[in-house]
């Protein structure tokens, strides 16, 4: 019955972008921090444990999958325009990171599916890569 | 309150009611919609409602919009011992709609003459129901374009085209000045985090102002990997945006080599930091429209890069 109930009426819709809510949802995933609201709406995903990787490509608006919890996941999702940063392996920041996106405003999730899972998710839910259009 | 806070409360006012001929129901609507079937019980709706935190949802027959049922009716089902019941004995029939693209003072107007909490929003053309408006939407969905309205407004006031065409000179640039630590790792970004916030400040455009700076941070973390510290020197002229990093060594002993995409001498720890893959001289230069590299082992490193706006 639950699933009945709840679906949502945009899954009648083609479309490539993602509400924070949803991204939630579909990763099962814990909020660390959110000072802006569940409407967000990110245009597309970026999965890295690299940073440089992540500035080489990302467009913005992207939502950032890493298991990098260093100060770097903060400023690099900042540099690139990048929404929300979501923690995969069930990875938490430490306070440092903690307060930087704090101050930057920026949304951090976290979840306990691994980087393959995540991308999958996300990507059978319709968000894009950075390299489609 | 003083004569400028009424002022801006006013045009404050009078600019929300502009907006809500400016909007559209769709900017503003709550796209992701909890519904139930006529066939759920009040029970479900209760457990839905407090779930969601909502007062209230659309009632879905498969694709189509039957109803709405709200707290009211849960409220209600609850005193009379029939929450057991269907949501089909309960519902409100023939929902007042509203249309995606419709302008949002309908929405406005409507509450105001049905004193619903909710609107279901279903799209011209299909039918479909594509959305839900609450006035929590409304006033968040406002909100949110006064304060984007407001950035805006704090970003023309610094437009460089029109400050720099006030000042007198035959070259006009401005500079802004960064130090970098060697090895402080806790920092590094902060430089480049800093350029950003001014860059958007000082009207440089998003795109133009992305690029610098994703430059300039690979720039900085090179900087704290690899040398025992540096400056960002920043450059703004009527058309570009340049960059300087300049430290104190070590120095790269091949340059070209270290253009490389993928070639690095970064040792493991830098690595587990997300950095070190040798994409930091390549992004680089990906970014930027021009750059320049002198390095002398020794001495230090010149690396200048820039950005046309």
């Amino acid at each position: 019955m639950r699933a009945a109930c709840q679906k949502t009426a945009e899954a009648q819709h083609e479309r490539s972008s993602m509400t924070l809510r949803e991204i939630i949802e579909t990763l099962h995933a814990t909020v660390i921090l959110n000072k802006v609201g569940n409407n967000v709406v990110v245009e597309r995903g970026r999965a890295a444990d690299l940073m440089s990787d992540v500035l080489a490509r990302i467009k913005p608006g992207a939502l950032l999958l890493t298991g990098l919890t260093t100060p770097q996941s903060i400023y690099t999702a900042e540099m690139a325009d990048a929404v929300v940063v979501c923690y995969v392996r069930g990875k938490k920041p430490g306070e440092e990171t903690l307060r930087l996106a704090e101050k930057k405003k920026m949304v951090l999730i976290s979840t306990s599916l691994p980087m393959y899972e995540s991308c999958g998710r996300l990507y059978q839910r319709g968000l894009k890569g950075g390299s489609e259009t | 309150m003083n004569e400028s806070v009424v002022s801006q409360t006013v045009s404050t006012a009078a600019r929300t009611q502009e907006l809500v001929y400016e909007l559209k129901v769709e900017q503003v609507m709550d796209r992701h919609v909890i519904t139930v079937t006529p066939e759920n019980t009040l029970e479900d709706v209760r457990g839905l409602l407090r779930e969601h935190g909502i007062s209230g949802m659309p009632v879905m027959e498969g694709e189509g919009l039957v109803g709405v049922v709200s707290m009211q009716d849960v409220v209600q089902s609850l005193v009379e011992g029939r929450d057991k019941e269907p949501v089909k004995r309960w519902m409100s029939l023939n929902p007042v709609t509203l249309y995606a693209d419709e302008l949002l003072i309908h929405g406005v107007q409507k509450f105001d003459r049905y004193r619903y909490g909710r609107f279901p929003v279903i799209d011209r053309e299909t039918r479909n129901l594509v959305g839900i408006l609450t006035k929590g939407n409304l006033i968040r969905g406002l909100l949110r374009r006064l304060e984007a309205d407001f950035e805006e407004q704090e970003i023309r006031r610094y437009r460089p085209s029109d400050w720099f065409s006030e000042l007198d000179s035959d070259e006009t640039s401005v500079g802004l000045r960064y130090f970098v630590q060697g090895s402080d790792f806790q920092r590094a970004g902060e430089a480049s985090s800093k350029m950003k916030q001014n860059l958007r400040k000082l009207g440089i455009p998003p795109e133009a102002a992305r690029r610098i700076t994703i430059a300039s941070y690979e720039a900085e973390m090179n900087m704290v990997i690899f040398t025992e510290g540096g400056q960002l020197i920043t450059s703004i002229e009527p058309a570009k945006v340049t960059v300087t990093a300049l430290d104190r060594g070590p120095g790269i002993p091949d340059v070209e080599l270290a253009m490389k995409p993928g070639y690095s001498t970064a040792p493991d720890w830098v690595r587990e930091l997300g950095f070190g893959a040798g994409m930091g001289l390549p992004n680089i230069k990906n970014c930027s429209d021009e750059m320049k590299l002198e390095s002398k082992v020794g001495e230090g490193t010149n690396l200048q890069f820039a950005v046309f706006i």
